[in-house]
């Protein structure tokens, strides 16, 4: 059974006049797929990332996770399986200001139902996983794009969910700090994290096992990916 | 989350603009300053007024001129001279009431006192030797008036510490002839130093006896008041009763709305002393209240201010699965905090300041005043600055709860 399905989706901002964001999407992801989502910007691929991790709501068709319809899931489920199940990675990292490293990890495990006491492990060996153990006591601005954008990919982890949503998180980033974030993210493929990344470079989205491009809140292709970047890298 | 990582949460947000939740947090520790102040000062007023009332014992009646006082107009219509010579014989005779004990007229009112050059403008206190017993006041030197000196008319002063300072200073006294309205009184005893005495201060009275200051100094046949002792407490209200039939029959009126004397005891004393001091209190507490709701509304402002500001948080934890109860129990608790923090200091500074305000009370006014901290008032400044902050942080809370997770994360 997929992890996601999607039919038909359509998403219409309604901001005095109607704006037309998704036109009619329909495809799956299988748990354990890489699958990258890619188009110019103004193509859709923004709004459906977030309708897929349940931060935005769809106009018309429908949505399943996990088999149930997001219909189906009340404010607080959906709030739940944003903790549990789903991690996000921003653009813009999104840390918590004069906050410690250690901290800003910690975040999403205040709303879990994990025991307070096992907070510090989990965060610790999360960082361990973006090699950013000798930061941990440091406030978040006092770091670097790259290892903040690390730090946000550690916060993605640390409740161990089932999909990551990356919402172009080399964008901000200089080619060789994108690069190592891109190495940590197929490493998260590796361990059987679902990934779905969103990013209007080619390059990056050749890291994906499939590739969905997109235009003009349509999908325009949606392909298997014959030669995987990491494997010029190994 | 767990309340104790929900307060570390709320603080960890309050520190991070620290002079601007210390600005915010002063208007609700102004508010419950003020109202410690005055509630620990209000408590300290009554009871040393009760205690000094409950001094002069249990079984005292005092019996007046004039109508009850209703209001601030009605004052002068205790000045009358409605109590006389026969009013006093006809309260005195066992047949009338049986139950009292003790009676003193009591005539009062101002003139100077002279020695030598030197001139005081004292209170003159006509009574008779039942005084040091029904004030517990006996002469430290000296002694009392006999009744033969009070029958007599006799020209025998005893003064107050006051008195005798400003006109011997440190001379001996007894003995010797002071001067009141040209008549020579000699002193037969003098007061030890007393203090402020509910509403007389006995420092600075004069006393002679009655019939003498009836006769020489005032110039008038009737009493100002007539203070009456009862035989037991027990029957402290069949003898104001008593007292109220005996003065009706004795001024030929049966309609007590028309009584032309009232009668007060201890008891009615303290409570209507009570009344007043705790209307004042409430009143005084409950415009040192309004700087509350000022200080709440600033607590509204910033935390309003503090939501906007912290939109994308807000986004990015809903994103990592705060409920909407999560984020609103955040920014409740900020804002309680904010208030709560600001109760404790209140209720220090104020309690502070009580007791300084205390000690130069009964240091500079020679009073016997009792520092008293406010329980009560405490525990109500707290929960009601908890409260403000409840209020007042729930408008904020609540935007802040219902914020989008996208839109919030894509505000800039």
């Amino acid at each position: 059974m997929a992890l996601i399905e999607v039919r038909e989706l359509s998403k219409i901002y309604k901001d005095g006049a109607e704006t037309p964001a998704l036109r009619g999407v329909s495809f799956d992801i299988n748990e354990g797929e890489f699958t990258a989502i890619i188009g110019p910007s103004g193509s859709g691929k923004s709004t459906l990332l977030h309708i897929l991790g349940f931060l935005d709501r769809h106009t018309k068709g429908e949505y399943r996770f996990g088999g149930k319809t997001f219909d189906d899931y009340t404010k607080d489920e959906i709030a739940h399986v944003r903790n549990e199940k789903m991690g996000f990675i921003f653009q813009f990292f999104n840390l918590l200001r004069r906050t410690t490293v250690l901290e800003n990890i910690k975040l999403p495990l205040l709303y879990s139902k994990i025991k307070e006491s096992q907070w510090d492990e989990l965060a610790l060996k999360a960082i361990e996983e973006v090699g950013l153990s000798h930061r941990v006591h440091h406030e978040s601005s006092q770091l670097s794009g790259g290892e903040q954008q690390r730090v946000a990919i550690a916060r993605a982890i640390v409740t161990n969910p089932s999909i990551i949503f990356a919402d172009e998180p080399t964008g901000n980033l200089d080619s060789k700090s994108g690069g190592r974030i891109m190495e940590i993210i197929d490493k998260l493929h590796e361990k059987g994290n679902t990934i779905v990344l969103i990013t209007h470079e080619t390059y990056t989205a050749e890291y994906a096992q499939r590739i969905i491009s997109m235009k003009d809140g349509l999908v325009e292709k949606d392909e298997k990916v014959l030669s995987r970047r990491h494997k010029f890298i190994k | 989350m767990t309340i104790s990582y929900s307060f570390k949460t709320a603080f960890r947000g309050l520190k991070t603009n620290k002079s601007r939740s210390a600005l915010t947090v002063l208007g609700i520790v102004i508010g419950i300053t003020a109202i410690i102040i005055i509630m620990s000062l209000g408590k300290g007023a009554q009871n040393l007024i009760l205690g000094q009332i409950q001094s002069i014992g249990s079984k005292v009646i005092a019996v007046a001129p004039g109508r009850q006082p209703k209001g601030p107009t009605d004052i002068f219509s205790t000045f009358t001279d409605s109590l006389k010579q026969k009013d006093m014989e006809a309260l005195q005779n066992k047949n009338n009431v049986p139950h009292l004990s003790k009676i003193m007229p009591v005539v009062f009112g101002s003139e100077s006192v002279a020695y030598g050059n030197d001139t005081y403008r004292s209170t003159i206190f006509g009574v008779t030797d039942l005084f040091a017993k029904i004030y517990d006041m006996e002469p430290s030197e000296g002694r009392n008036f006999t009744e033969e000196e009070i029958k007599g008319y006799v020209d025998v002063v005893i003064i107050g510490s006051k008195v005798k300072e400003e006109l011997f200073g440190e001379s001996d006294a007894l003995g010797e002839k002071i001067k009141i309205k040209g008549k020579n009184f000699r002193i037969i005893g003098l007061l030890p130093q007393k203090g402020q005495f509910s509403f007389l201060n006995f420092d600075e009275t004069t006393i002679i006896p009655y019939t003498t200051a009836q006769q020489y100094i005032f110039g008038i046949k009737y009493f100002n008041r007539l203070i009456i002792e009862a035989d037991s407490e027990a029957n402290v209200d069949q003898t104001v009763e008593d007292i109220k039939t005996t003065l009706r029959n004795s001024h030929n009126s049966t309609d007590p709305s028309k009584d032309d004397f009232f009668v007060e005891t201890q008891a009615s004393a303290m409570a209507m002393v009570s009344t007043i001091t705790n209307i004042l209190t409430l009143f005084l507490a409950a415009v040192a209240a309004i700087s509350l709701l000022v200080g709440g509304i600033g607590i509204m402002n910033i935390m309003l201010v503090s939501v906007t500001e912290r939109t994308r948080e807000i986004g990015l934890r809903k994103a990592v699965g705060a409920t909407d109860r999560n984020i609103l129990t955040q920014f409740l608790l900020e804002a309680i905090t904010l208030t709560a923090t600001g109760g404790i200091i209140g209720i220090s500074l104020g309690a502070i300041i009580s007791f300084l305000a205390s000690l130069v009370l009964s240091k500079s006014f020679n009073l016997d005043w009792a520092f008293t901290f406010p329980v009560q008032a405490a525990l109500l400044g707290l929960a009601v600055a908890a409260f403000v902050g409840l209020v007042f942080g729930l408008y904020p809370a609540r935007k802040a709860s219902r914020k989008s997770p996208i839109e919030a994360l894509r505000y800039e």
